[in-house]
């Protein structure tokens, strides 16, 4: 698989359009490997001239932040933002929410300004410069329904990218009763996804597969790891596995044109 | 001619006001323990905000039903609040219906003040049913037990009381009944009254009309009192609401000075401190009680009406945790009425009581059931932002506390080390790119 090295560009003088933030559970998290390398074989299919930084990527911070070590987030933030503006990168684009936020949001107040892209925004923009096409047969008429980011939606109000790009693969598509604004978290945020749930009566990701169930959908398509993680749990948790696949929108494409 | 009614009523009208005054003065005191936090930018955001959200009620119709019930009754109460100057004039001046010299414009005044005082009526009775009969499930959760559910009750019986009350006052009114004019609902009620003969029905008039003036001037002093205060906080609520994303949070300043110096290769860590600097007590990180939050924090918690529509949208609560957002502002609120009894039983100082708005208010467990959805922030329909005061609250347990759960210790402890939040090494950060 090509992908460019921020390290190895800069040793050859090039300096690419875009730096693709993969993320530590992009990274790291087996699930979440697929998405990243799906997005990475759009990025190649679509011919853009794009690097990762590889060993010299680091955390975020932002989920120490939602857990309230502010110093830790700082921390990390000001040690990438450092190895960010020393590649002079422009533009960042991700597949992880929570990494867009901060960057777009908590980044510049210290120091780090950059033009900050989810995913599916970015693939949007590259279908309308002509650069994508992603029309294909593979999910036509399929029952999908689309779960909504925390952290690309109400935290951010970007609702109409990934719909966008789903009504473009011809899927039977429903919302669910919650969504965009009102849409129900799949309970990982605020570093939930590190630690035990609190006592209750019920998880929260299993709650809101209760939602996706509504719809009655062969695929659960989301915009994020966590999401894609919680809601993979709670299709098992009701025994679904067999008849529905969650799968991130990157992976729809690349699926979709057997990329 | 006798005065006594005249001065009757300005003592009367003097005294309610003075007490409201005398509220607002502690209320703004109160608030005002919170520390600073500027929202003087971008006036113009601000006021289509509280044009939009608090004069509008954009946020309200949301939820239809509700929202459209809420619209007549919040224009029903400013419309209607138009005959007070009236009353206010007559009860001063012993005048009767001074404004009735306006003519065929008095009666449209008067008639349109009728037919919203009866939809004003039967909407809060709806509100009764929706609360009592179908027992919608936010208006039961545990935090609405005790005073919290008899204060909304009171509300309503306090609106269906006046409108009546004015009703009433219309329709024992026998010259303003035989002009027929003005009249839409009064009139059907007439027949209540038939076979009362002139100076009864002169003393109904009289009553309902002191009672009417006398219970306008309670409640707006059992505002201060009562999650009815809304209807005043709502607009600088509003106006004074975070414009960031919602998913921005703060960037702690007094961290940012100290990483700075951490990331200073030339900083002396052994230098000595500024002259005078070694007095100084270093600023809290986070939040453990009131006067750590912010005053747009605390303005928040005594806007909070109740409604519950934050605690009915939070992921937490649905299923079953202890958090509550809706608590989280109600339990600030009582801590900072207790911190201000306080202060004003110790002639305007506080005086350690032992207590603070973690563990004996807000407990851990509630603040660690948060996934930071935004889910409460987004419902509320007045911009209330629960979500702030977790986060001030964790970072107090973690930075001042170190007192995360203890996988989230791990977690932060990874990132320190090996920068990612579980035990892989930075080394291994694009091997997924040979995996297949």
């Amino acid at each position: 698989m090509n992908v460019p090295i921020m390290a190895d560009l800069m040793a050859q003088g090039k300096q690419p359009e875009i730096l693709f933030w993969v993320g530590s559970a992009g990274s790291f998290d087996d699930r979440a490997k697929k998405i990243t390398r799906a997005f990475v074989k759009i990025l190649n299919h679509a011919n853009v001239d794009f690097a990762v930084l590889g060993t010299e990527e680091s955390c975020t911070g932002d989920v120490a932040k939602r857990a309230g070590n502010e110093f830790l987030f700082q921390m990390q933030a000001m040690m990438n933002i450092e190895v960010l503006n020393a590649y002079e990168v422009k533009t960042i684009v991700t597949c992880d929410p929570h990494s867009f936020n901060t960057f777009k949001n908590e980044y510049p107040q210290l120091g780090g300004n950059y033009k900050v892209l989810h995913h599916t925004q970015f693939i949007n923009q590259l279908i309308s410069e002509g650069k994508l096409d992603i029309t294909s047969d593979k999910y036509k008429n399929e029952n999908l329904t689309f779960h909504d980011p925390c952290y690309l939606g109400r935290a951010n109000s970007e609702y109409e990218s990934p719909r966008s790009i789903i009504k473009r693969l011809g899927v039977n598509y429903t919302e669910m009763k919650r969504n965009k604004a009102t849409a129900l978290c799949c309970g990982a945020g605020g570093a939930q996804m590190f630690k035990e749930p609190e006592k209750g009566d019920k998880d929260v990701n299993v709650l809101r597969t209760e939602d996706a169930l509504q719809t009655n959908p062969k695929i659960i398509a989301t915009a994020c790891p966590y999401c894609n993680t919680m809601m993979t749990d709670g299709v098992k948790a009701k025994e679904k596995e067999n008849d529905i696949i969650v799968l991130d929108i990157a992976e729809l494409i690349a699926n979709a044109k057997s990329l | 001619m006798s005065y006594i009614d005249n001065i009757l009523f300005a003592v009367l009208l003097f005294v309610g006001i003075g007490f409201f005054v005398k509220n607002v003065r502690k209320l703004t005191r109160n608030i005002k323990l919170g520390k600073d936090i500027d929202r003087s930018d971008n006036p113009s955001a601000r006021w289509k905000n509280m044009a939009m959200i608090a004069l509008g009620q954009s946020k309200m119709v949301k939820r239809p039903i509700a929202g459209v019930l809420h619209i007549i009754v919040y224009i029903g109460f400013i419309i209607i609040n138009i005959e007070v100057i009236e009353i206010i004039i007559d009860g001063l001046f012993g005048t009767h219906r001074v404004l009735s010299f306006l003519g065929g414009f008095y009666s449209v005044l008067i008639g349109s003040f009728e037919i919203l005082a009866f939809l004003v009526l039967a909407s809060v009775i709806v509100f009764w049913i929706r609360r009592m009969i179908v027992r919608i499930p936010r208006f039961w959760n545990k935090e609405m037990k005790g005073f919290p559910k008899n204060d909304a009750l009171y509300i309503l019986y306090f609106e269906m009381v006046l409108m009546s009350l004015f009703l009433i006052m219309n329709a024992a009114d026998v010259p303003f009944q035989q002009a027929d004019a003005g009249n839409p609902i009064s009139q059907f009620l007439v027949p209540i009254f038939e076979n009362f003969n002139a100076s009864t029905l002169f003393y109904i008039e009289r009553s309902a009309w002191w009672i009417h003036i006398a219970g306008i001037l309670v409640f707006l002093n059992y505002l201060y009192y009562s999650k009815h205060l809304h209807i005043l906080l709502a607009f600088p609520n509003t106006y004074f609401a975070n414009l960031n994303p919602k998913g921005q949070l703060t960037n702690l300043e007094s961290v940012t000075k100290e990483v700075k110096l951490m990331m200073d290769p030339t900083a002396d860590p052994f230098a000595a401190q500024p002259e005078g600097a070694e007095n100084e007590v270093p600023e809290k990180f986070g939040a453990s009680d009131v006067a750590d939050l912010n005053w747009v924090q605390l303005m928040n918690a005594y806007t909070c009406t109740e409604c519950g529509r934050c605690t009915s949208a939070c992921p937490a609560n649905l299923t079953g945790k202890e958090l509550s957002p809706r608590a989280i502002m109600m339990k600030t609120r009582d801590r900072l009425e207790e911190v201000g009894k306080n202060i004003d039983a110790n002639k305007g100082e506080f005086k350690d009581d032992g207590k603070q708005l973690l563990n004996d208010y807000i407990t851990p467990e509630e603040l660690w059931a948060c996934t930071s959805c935004n889910a409460c922030v987004e419902e509320c329909p007045v911009n209330i932002d629960p979500l702030s005061i977790i986060v001030d609250m964790r970072r107090y347990l973690v930075m001042e506390q170190s007192a995360a759960p203890q996988e989230l210790n791990s977690m932060m402890s990874n990132i320190e080390n090996n920068g990612a939040p579980w035990q892989y090494s930075q080394m291994d950060r694009l091997n997924w790119k040979d995996e297949e």
